[in-house]
């Protein structure tokens, strides 16, 4: 594998509090201070005059389908998309078909990803059993298979006393519970936020108070027994102001916030377009200002996009049939300098931050840093490049996406993961 | 201005003209239908296809009438023999029916937005006749033709839509209708099934019966939608009589020449007491027959025929 040197980009690295021009130099896979001027003649060199270059994108809430829905999204396909966006680590969710409740499941995953995927990707496993919330999984042996995390994601563990008991068992293994906080008996039905819009529509509202009790819950749990929470695409402006409090009295509690919370409103929801249909759902100008103020002073932790692939038939139905969720990996970037730099005057290097460092910081991966020695995982992006994202033309097995169509600005131009080019120019780079 | 829409989806996309039109060719169409002969040949040689996926007796049944008066033949869809049963995607259904060269379509479906998504498949014209808890823009028109016989001009009228706002399509139709006609709009109810959210459409939200029906010249009752509805929204039926119930003491604040409507089916008893649905104050039946004249003014204007004509041709 040939050296890489590349020259003249603007580097960002939050880890080391770096914003300034300069070469990166890439040796073995790994990040490296200089090359020996042998091989400085023979490096591949990359133009990054123009570009920012920062740690790969690391993308801790990720759908790829892997076993079971293949006509979704697989892990080849998911992990294109997620190059193609700049990232290159991942952490997938456990709510395949069948569900990822045990090593086998686990290992079934780890070797798809090490036969098909193009960036690193870290399975999480189960709560609890079938994610049926009823009872704890064998989250020891996940732990030992290799899971980074345990969540119900998509299903929130309804009774307090097991979750209580999740958390105190994993906190054993140091393995963070991840928790999608919905109470399931004040949303039944809900398809869409309730306020102003679901009386409009006429559709059943999700209200926020449904997310903000489980928030609380977990963080009077997390305060109870010690155990590392991990708030998953918090949504309701209240549920913000929850964590503030509880983080200022030393809670280990962590959260995220989705970019399309950060971008877009209910108000989309006007002609029913089922590409605007996810869990939690759109929320009120108000709810997204809020989430873009617990980014901005660390209330919420990270980013992540909650891609959620699902094919041209599950959306193309009556609004409440339709399915929740839209993909996100290869228009993360671009909405959230969109919407979190242009618009919400966040630095650069802070969305850096929230895209890199934080999220494998939450989970303790190995990413995120440009560091001497580290793993060679570099995103290369135009902050500035205006492009038509064409959804079907993408790299995900899917295309239900609210961005489809549209002009967006910034764009990743070229993805190393390990040292190797796997996304330049547009393409997945073959062999 | 000629009426060009094609589909009747909402009333709240309709302007007031758009809705003078319609109470006006339905005007027109009820004077023909109190002749001895009741049926023009206006959409004869047409097909109309009532695809009706949730139940429903009078709204079926109306728009079957109305499409047979102006001699258009109709075929209905039946949602518990069809192949929606079998799994059937609502595009397809709705394709197939296109196929087989209907002319126009009337959906109701459980699924609020439902008749928006088909308008957007289909090159026919849809009508809808419910959706979900979304709207039900026939209905509203009936009604406010209905109050407009009795009342004149609904400007600055005092109407009370009474009994289950949350879940009900009768009255977001209505709230719309009569906020773009001026009248003066409140909403009554338990306060779990009249949320405040609905000030948002320019109605009044309250919970105290006696004061919402002090010098009201309509009241609206809805039915309690036992089937749409979790325990947690009012504790019993008899609570809610008791409570919220058309009495005749109840009935006495209204104002004198007040009207008492109701969009069936009735609840005997619990939204309204016998005597009061069959009094003489209740307009129940006069909205029924008024169902018909104005369904087939809406099917006549969405077949694209201008609302002159049929006025013209009755004079």
């Amino acid at each position: 594998m040939p050296a890489l040197w590349i020259t003249g980009a603007r580097i960002i690295d939050p880890a080391a509090g770096r914003d300034s021009v300069g070469d990166l130099f890439i040796r073995d896979g790994r990040m490296a201070a200089s090359l020996p001027a042998a091989e400085r003649r023979r490096a591949r060199r990359i133009a990054g005059r123009g570009l920012v270059a920062c740690p790969g994108l690391v993308d801790i809430h990720v759908h790829f389908r892997e076993p079971g829905q293949t006509n979704k999204e697989t892990i080849a396909t998911g992990t294109r998309a997620a190059a193609a966006g700049g990232f290159t680590t991942v952490v997938c969710m456990p709510n395949t078909s069948p569900p990822a409740d045990n090593a086998g499941t686990i290992q079934f995953i780890r070797d798809a990803v090490r036969r098909d995927a193009v960036v690193k990707v870290h399975p999480t496993g189960c709560i609890t059993v079938g994610r049926q919330g009823q009872a704890l999984a064998p989250i020891g042996s996940l732990k030992r298979a290799g899971v980074v995390a345990i969540t119900d994601d998509g299903d929130c563990v309804q009774s307090n006393e097991l979750m209580r008991r999740a958390v105190e068992y994993a906190k054993m293994f140091d393995l963070p519970v991840m928790d999608h906080c919905q109470d399931m008996s004040m949303t039944q039905g809900a398809v869409m936020n309730e306020g102003v819009v679901s009386t409009r529509l006429g559709l059943r509202g999700w209200p926020n108070a449904a997310e903000d009790l489980i928030v609380a819950r977990n963080v009077i749990l997390s305060t109870h027994t010690g155990a590392h929470i991990h708030l998953q695409h918090i949504s309701s402006r209240h549920s913000v102001g929850i964590l503030r409090e509880a983080k200022g009295r030393g809670v280990k509690i962590t959260a995220e916030a989705t970019p399309h919370h950060i971008a877009l409103t209910d108000a989309a929801l006007a002609s029913y377009d089922t590409n605007f249909k996810m869990n939690p759902p759109l929320r009120t100008e108000e709810d997204r200002r809020a989430i873009i103020a617990g980014l901005r002073d660390g209330t919420l932790d990270c980013i992540a996009t909650d891609h959620a692939p699902h094919t041209g038939d599950d959306k193309d139905r009556e609004f409440d049939h339709a399915a929740n969720g839209i993909t996100g990996l290869e228009t993360a970037l671009a909405v959230c300098l969109g919407a979190l730099v242009r618009e919400g005057r966040f630095k650069l290097p802070l969305l850096v931050d929230l895209m890199t460092r934080r999220p494998a910081r939450i989970l303790g991966l190995d990413a995120g840093t440009l560091a001497d020695g580290s793993p060679a995982d570099i995103c290369l992006f135009d902050p500035g490049e205006k492009w038509r994202y064409d959804a079907k033309a993408g790299q995900s097995k899917s295309a239900n996406s609210p961005w489809h169509g549209q002009t967006l600005t910034g764009r990743a131009k070229l993805t190393i993961v390990d040292g190797r080019v796997i996304f330049a120019d547009g393409r997945i780079a073959s062999g | 201005m000629p009426w060009t829409r094609k589909h009747l989806l909402t009333i709240e996309e309709l302007s007031v003209a758009e809705i003078g039109q319609v109470h006006a060719t339905a005007a027109a169409f009820k004077a023909i239908l109190k002749r001895s002969v009741k049926k023009v040949p206006v959409l004869r040689g047409k097909t109309i296809v009532n695809l009706f996926l949730e139940p429903s007796t009078r709204t079926r049944m109306a728009f079957e009438m109305a499409a047979k008066r102006l001699s258009a033949d109709v075929v209905a869809f039946d949602a518990a023999s069809s192949s929606t049963q079998k799994g059937e995607s609502l595009r397809d259904t709705a394709q197939n029916i296109q196929a087989l060269n209907a002319d126009m379509i009337v959906i109701r479906h459980s699924a609020a937005g439902s008749p928006l998504y088909l308008s957007k498949i289909l090159d026919i014209p849809v009508i809808n006749a419910g959706d979900g808890s979304h709207e039900h823009p026939t209905q509203g028109l009936l009604d406010t033709f209905t109050m407009i016989e009795h009342l004149g001009s609904l400007r600055g009228r005092k109407v009370v839509i009474l009994g289950d706002i949350l879940f009900s399509r009768v009255a977001r139709s209505n709230i719309h209708a009569l906020v773009k006609l001026g009248a003066a709009v409140t909403l009554v109810g338990p306060a779990t099934l009249v949320p405040h959210g609905f000030t948002a459409l320019g109605a009044e939200v309250s919970h105290d019966l006696k004061s919402a029906l002090a010098d009201a010249d309509v009241v609206m009752l809805l039915r309690i939608q036992h089937e749409r509805q979790s325990h947690a929204h009012f504790p019993s039926v008899g609570e809610y009589t008791g409570m919220f119930g058309l009495n005749r003491t109840r009935a006495a604040w209204l104002n004198p020449g007040a009207i008492i409507m109701h969009p069936g089916p009735i609840n005997r008893g619990v939204e309204i007491d016998s005597d009061l649905a069959d009094g003489t104050r209740s307009v129940i039946l006069e909205q029924v027959a008024n169902g018909i004249a104005v369904r087939m003014a809406v099917l006549y204007l969405c077949a694209g025929h201008q609302p002159e004509h049929v006025i013209s041709s009755t004079r």
